[in-house]
């Protein structure tokens, strides 16, 4: 199977700050990326600092900083899927899952990157990655794709264990960080800290 | 958005008196805000595109303002409102932000629906 990465994130941003080194990586090494975006980040509160955006304006700004950040990192198959903000875990779950299926089947990804379901802090993150590891439990064994989730609650190595998956970003240390500057309304109440531009971990998840 | 000015701000509460209006109501802590110990827990509501008539509207405070819309049947409250905007006809944008610039309540009236 030719390499094909699928990210399924509700959020702007959420490609970036979760996985934008990994991803970046993919991408230098010619590996397609496509990515699922669930919404447009509608109801978050960070307006940029000074801010500059309000709740009418915030998602024309988080669509194109969305597609600014896309480019830094190299993905060029952009897909919305149009959802609200806050409201994925209140919607009928079957279209969402449908459309994600319908998609898996098209670009027949060999890794698909989401939320670990449960412990990922966000509704939306355990909700859309729940939705999506039920559209990839719908493929048959041999055409599933290996799934690496992203989970980030405070202790939830207590439950599932280490990550399986660490990769070394510092080569794409410096995308990463234009894709963090991309989301100018999100990012500068939250600069990079931590070992964020050196590592990114993830768990393979094992769909029933 | 711009910093309240009350007398801006009351005579556009007056404009949308007594007709049906369209009404983002909102109010949060942030989704992370329990994730990040800023908070014990994570606190948020809003309402979009709530319809009500109000009969009378006030502005009051020093700032950070307050907002009371009086209905026939209720009322509708904001408390630390800090900035407007008035550049969309027929639209009136209430915020207040913390310190740090990040929207923690909103109350929004429109004769047109909010996009959604
Ligand atoms: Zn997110």
């Amino acid at each position: 199977m030719d390499q094909h990465v699928l990210v399924v994130f509700p959020h702007p941003d959420d490609e970036t700050f979760g996985c934008g080194g990994t991803l970046a990586l993919f991408a230098k090494s010619g590996i397609p990326i496509t990515y699922i975006c669930g919404t447009l980040g509608q109801m978050g509160r960070n307006m940029g600092k000074p801010f500059f955006a309000n709740r009418e304006t915030l998602p024309k700004i988080r669509e194109a900083e969305l597609e600014k950040a896309c480019k830094a990192i190299g993905i060029r198959h952009l897909i919305k899927l149009g959802l609200r903000d806050k409201t994925i875990e209140f919607e009928d779950p079957e279209p969402i899952v449908t459309r994600i299926e319908q998609i898996l089947r098209e670009v027949r990804p060999s890794l698909v990157l989401t939320h670990y379901p449960g412990y990922a802090v966000h509704p939306d993150h355990n909700a859309l990655g729940g939705l999506t590891i039920r559209a990839v439990s719908r493929l048959s064994m041999q055409d599933r794709p290996t799934v690496y989730a992203h989970a980030f609650a405070r202790n939830c190595q207590d439950v599932i264990g280490p990550p399986d998956i660490v990769n070394d970003i510092s080569k794409a240390a410096d995308v990463k960080y234009a894709a963090i500057l991309a989301h100018r309304s999100q990012s500068q109440v939250m600069l990079p800290r931590d070992n964020m531009l050196q590592r990114e971990s993830f768990w393979t998840y094992r769909c029933s | 958005m711009n910093p309240i000015e009350r007398s801006i701000v009351q005579p556009a509460l007056d404009s949308f008196l007594n007709q049906e209006v369209y009404l983002h109501l909102e109010t949060t802590n942030g989704a992370y805000a329990a994730h990040r110990q800023e908070s014990k827990m994570t606190i948020g509501a809003y309402i979009r595109n709530g319809r009500i008539s109000y009969i009378r509207g006030t502005i009051t405070g020093e700032g950070p303002y307050r907002v009371g819309l009086k209905m026939k049947d209720g009322w509708v409250y904001a408390e630390g409102l800090t900035d407007f905007d008035l550049e969309q006809e027929g639209k009136l944008l209430l915020a207040g932000h913390d310190e740090e610039g990040r929207l923690a309540v909103a109350l929004e009236l429109s004769l047109e629906p909010f996009e959604l």
